[in-house]
């Protein structure tokens, strides 16, 4: 399969997600330059971590507005996967693509730590390796990863199953002290209706390697990979 | 071309009361009318005002600089350019420096710290290297001095606001309070890059006729005369100076970073450096001091973000994120092209020239022309009196018999966990993104930082260290407790020194005394470096510490790097399992002057700071270095701040999983508080499962390095018998919460 991994000005974690997907797991990556228009072929588009234009308006309100990006919606339209991770999952709410915004963390401070997430759903593209109830332990960094939505728009989330990850403690359980940020019921990431846009403020690329303490972040790309594996098996047999 | 002193605007004739107001003294002034020839322009004399402020031309400390040893089979590039390189094999080379932002930091410290961060990643990437992790040394006040919330939660906030935007992780760092520091505090960042070796970049001008290329932000009126506000003590007034404080721009940086990374896989540069302190000033005249050239600079091209800017604040400005590039003849348009991909300015403002002069023009109009050794190598150099103060005998008298000793000694360990030297720094460290890049094995908080070198089995180790409490006391022993302890750190997760850098952060170079701490301190690090073989690579001085007459503790930090062969191979601090044997390398010896339980408990300094043999030293370093390498450590933690009842404190409780006890009985005999909260140096405390017992007690009696198992892993209580039994829940919960307990108790919102 092919990924693509969109650079914004002020990306800072696409050559993570590059080398994860690459060396850790053997995947054809391109980089895709946010001005440029998105060429066809791709079975799944990255948006990374980072500060696109410095956050300086809202976090991922500059970004949306970026030529490749009428492409990224065309191609989630269509049914193409699309994964966003912290400044990437901050672009989709604002551009539509995923439901619900992120705002400052609960401390008003920038947190960088290990958090666990439990996997509320495996039937997704982005969670299919993992099982329902697992833990995953991966890095968070953001000043603004406070997850918020409209009652009505987290009702249609649950009814729809949605939420995909939230942050739980070591032994798998919700509590405020396992919220890092004062998210809206525990909520660390969702996906659309159609199931195939993904947005979640943990960093999995940072959590692909034993020697950086974790090897969890790879349960998420390995998910993709299998779910295109099967997507093309499903095309080749008709 | 114009006559010399045209006068397009307005230039204020120059009187005493100017030439006072540029910093500059009296002889200073005549011998600028001596190497011109005739009376400067006020434009000039901001030239020089800069170039010649001790920030710039180092003319109090160099001649002590001299005894710094900064050769070494590692290195590339030492003290002089815009940072140190050393090799790290595979073709690579790692570049780092450390630079302080004391001042601005006090003033505004957001701002002053965001800034500070921002000019030590310029130092890194205009050499052509990618920076891959910062540190940070910090110093403030008493915590309980009405400024230090304010401040504290200011400098980490800016630190951590550029660093984690640009994209570069903050791994470690160290965080000191005194009142030494009330009001200047310190801000000393470092930064670390990665280079390949053939494509290294120098801050040169060379072959006439090149161009010079202003690239990235505008320029604004900020920052003019920042090099000056560096270089001389802080009064009341400094308030006042807010205005001269930069504003940080991160998101420009990272453009900017990524455009210079990007125009370097080319061919058309032949040198580049940072606008930093006397922003275009510096930059073009220290290129063409290293080129042996002149330059010849075009005012009017340069972009600018205000109106009706003068020459003057053109060539003083220290607007953020600028960089001057030389560009080979005939490439500026790929420079350009480069640029606008990123939307950055990228203008032609200048050449090389082989007249070996500094000349500037504004609207045709030649303002500036002053011989480029002027302002380099020929910048006046002092060699100021040094006089040991008179109090310092009876600073160094310590009588141990009029110290009790504490009646319950868990309780006095509670005490210092919690104090805010010693308590977790978690609070700041989580505030710093430690894992963009991927690369980060060993998190803030061991006594290095470990990064891995992607692509090879290879890591590098990251420190910084200093103790200015030792240094006030005894400034040539804790010149070379700073490099000891520095080089310890790196030892105990096993990496072996390839090199350092430093801030030495010190009162005004005018006093007898504060040149006297000045020359001792480095004749420590110089005999420090000697022996455990670490040449100094780049590092920056930092005088005029002081508030209303008063300087602060000579306070030398040092930023060591070391290497690991194999990345698997390093150790943390924290015990891993119960059963573990706990082993003592070192000594313990009967010392307390100086120590953090004697401030903490007593509310003293005085005495004399540890002893230290270098040699004894080295073995425990090289046992230790060796043990790690052999797999047969499972923790490693060095002695420091707290003595043996703080290390065994963390050892037990620092870890990322559930709290472990320890049982240790120790056979000296000394009084109970030295036992435990003495600082002896040259101490590491390290497990091992007990087979490995005998390997270990080879390598040490190899090295020479005494040791003895002084307990074992395992149980609720951290023991040492007969003087304390404390459980480790109770510890890690009065440590872990300290530092924010305390922010809180202050009633700050933070």
């Amino acid at each position: 399969m092919r990924w693509g991994v969109i650079v914004f000005p002020g990306c800072c974690d696409e050559q993570d997600v590059y080398d994860c997907l690459k060396h850790n797991l053997g995947q054809r990556v391109e980089f895709l330059w946010h001005k440029d228009r998105l060429n066809g072929g791709f079975d799944c588009i990255v948006l990374p971590g980072g500060f696109s234009y410095g956050d300086y308006l809202r976090c991922g309100a500059m970004a949306r507005f970026s030529p490749i990006m009428q492409g990224v919606v065309e191609f989630a339209r269509l049914g193409g996967l699309v994964l966003g991770i912290c400044n990437g999952f901050q672009i989709l709410c604002e551009a539509g693509l995923l439901p619900g915004a992120l705002v400052r963390n609960a401390s008003l401070q920038f947190i960088c730590r290990q958090v666990f997430l439990r996997v509320e759903e495996s039937d997704t593209p982005f969670t299919c390796a993992a099982k329902k109830g697992q833990l995953l332990r991966l890095p968070i960094k953001h000043g603004e990863g406070c997850y918020y939505a409209d009652p009505g728009t987290l009702e249609r989330l649950h009814k729809n199953r949605q939420v995909l990850v939230r942050y739980v403690d070591g032994k798998g359980r919700t509590s405020p002290s396992a919220n890092p940020n004062g998210s809206l019921d525990h909520i660390a990431g969702v996906c659309n209706d159609g199931r195939n846009v993904f947005g979640l403020m943990p960093h999995p690329e940072d959590a692909g390697e034993k020697i950086l303490g974790s090897e969890d972040g790879l349960k998420i790309f390995s998910s993709v990979i299998a779910a295109c594996d099967k997507r093309e098996k499903r095309a080749w047999l008709g | 071309m114009a006559r010399l002193g045209a006068k397009p605007y307005d230039q204020p004739s120059i009187n005493a009361e100017i030439i006072a107001s540029h910093g500059l003294s009296e002889d200073e002034y005549k011998r600028i009318v001596e190497i011109l020839g005739r009376e400067p322009n006020y434009t000039e004399l901001g030239v020089f005002s800069v170039m010649w402020s001790e920030h710039c031309s180092y003319k109090s400390s160099k001649v002590h600089l001299k005894l710094l040893p900064t050769d070494g089979p590692a290195v590339l590039q030492g003290p002089g350019e815009n940072a140190g390189i050393v090799d790290i094999g595979n073709g690579q080379v790692a570049v780092f420096k450390m630079e302080s932002h004391n001042h601005p930091s006090f003033i505004e410290p957001y701002q002053g710290a965001a800034t500070g961060v921002g000019g030590i990643l310029r130092d890194i990437f205009t050499m052509g290297a990618r920076p891959i992790a910062s540190l940070n040394s910090l110093r403030f006040g008493s915590f309980d001095h009405p400024r230090t919330p304010y401040l504290l939660s200011g400098v980490v906030s800016g630190i951590g606001g550029y660093g984690n935007c640009v994209g570069v992780p903050t791994v470690g760092g160290e965080l000191f309070f005194d009142e030494s520091y009330n009001a200047n505090i310190l801000v000393n960042a470092f930064t670390l890059g990665i280079a390949e070796k053939r494509r290294i970049f120098k801050g040169t001008a060379k072959g006439a006729g090149n161009s010079l290329i202003y690239v990235g932000a505008k320029t604004g009126r900020d920052g003019i005369h920042g090099a000056t506000m560096a270089s001389e003590a802080f009064s009341e007034e400094s308030e006042k100076r807010r205005p001269t404080v930069q504003v940080g721009d991160p998101f420009t940086e990272k453009l900017l970073l990524e455009a210079c990374l990007e125009l370097m896989k080319g061919h058309c540069l032949v040198g580049i450096q940072d606008m930093g302190a006397a922003g275009l000033t510096s930059s073009a005249a220290e290129m063409a001091a290293r080129g042996g050239s002149g330059v010849e600079l075009d005012l009017s091209r340069v972009p600018l973000r205000e109106r009706r800017m003068t020459p003057y604040e053109i060539l003083l400005s220290e607007s953020q994120e600028r960089m001057l590039l030389v560009a080979k003849k005939g490439k500026e348009n790929e420079v350009k092209r480069i640029f606008e991909k990123w939307d950055l300015d990228a203008v032609v403002v200048g050449k090389v020239t082989r007249d070996r002069l500094f000349r500037a023009f504004f609207d045709g109009a030649e303002v500036v022309r002053i011989p480029v050794v002027a302002l380099s190598s020929d910048a006046p150099v002092y060699s100021r009196p040094a006089e040991r103060p008179q109090g310092q005998d009876e600073l160094q008298r310590l009588d141990l018999e009029k110290i009790e000793v504490p009646k319950d000694l868990g309780a006095t360990l509670k005490l210092l966990l919690e104090s805010p030297n010693v308590a977790s720094k978690e609070w700041v460290f989580r505030q710093y993104d430690h894992f963009v890049r991927s690369n980060t094995v060993v998190a803030p908080g061991a006594d290095a930082a470990v990064i891995r070198i992607k692509g090879t089995d290879k890591a590098l180790a990251l420190t910084v260290d200093g103790n200015g409490r030792y240094c006030y006391l005894d400034p040539y022993v804790g010149g070379i407790l700073a490099v000891a302890e520095a080089a310890r750190n790196l030892a105990c997760v096993g990496a072996r020194p390839l090199g350092l850098t430093d801030c030495l952060n010190f009162g005004s170079p005018e006093r007898p005394d504060v040149m006297w701490q000045f020359s001792q301190v480095l004749q420590g690090m110089r005999d420090a470096c000697i022996t455990l073989g670490v040449p100094v690579v780049s590092g920056n001085v930092s005088f005029y510490n002081e508030t209303d007459g008063v300087p602060i503790y000579p306070t030398p930090t040092v930023g060591m790097v070391g290497l690991l062969q194999k990345v698997e191979r390093h150790a943390t601090p924290w015990f891993k399992s119960s059963g573990d044997l706990v082993v003592l390398l070192g000594r313990n010896r009967e010392e307390l002057g100086g120590s953090e339980y004697l401030k903490v408990v007593h509310g003293i300094v005085k005495g004399t700071p540890p002893w230290i043999d270098l040699r004894l030293e080295r073995a425990v370093q090289q046992c230790c270095i060796k043990a790690i390498e052999k797999g047969i450590i499972r923790s490693a933690h060095d002695m420091s701040e707290g003595g043996l009842g703080v290390t065994l404190a963390e050892c037990c409780i620092s870890g990322p999983e559930k709290p472990l006890g320890v049982r240790v009985e120790l056979r000296e005999m000394m009084r109970g508080d030295a036992r435990l909260f003495g600082e002896s140096q040259s101490r590491i405390i390290v497990t091992l499962r007990e087979k490995e017992l005998n390997r270990f007690r080879q390598i040490a009696v190899k090295e020479g390095a005494p040791m003895q198992v002084i307990g074992e892993v395992g149980g609720g209580h951290l023991a040492v018998h007969p003087l304390v039994r404390v459980p480790v829940d109770e510890l890690r919960a009065v440590w872990l919460g300290g530092l924010e307990r305390r922010l809180r108790g202050q009633g700050k919102e933070l």
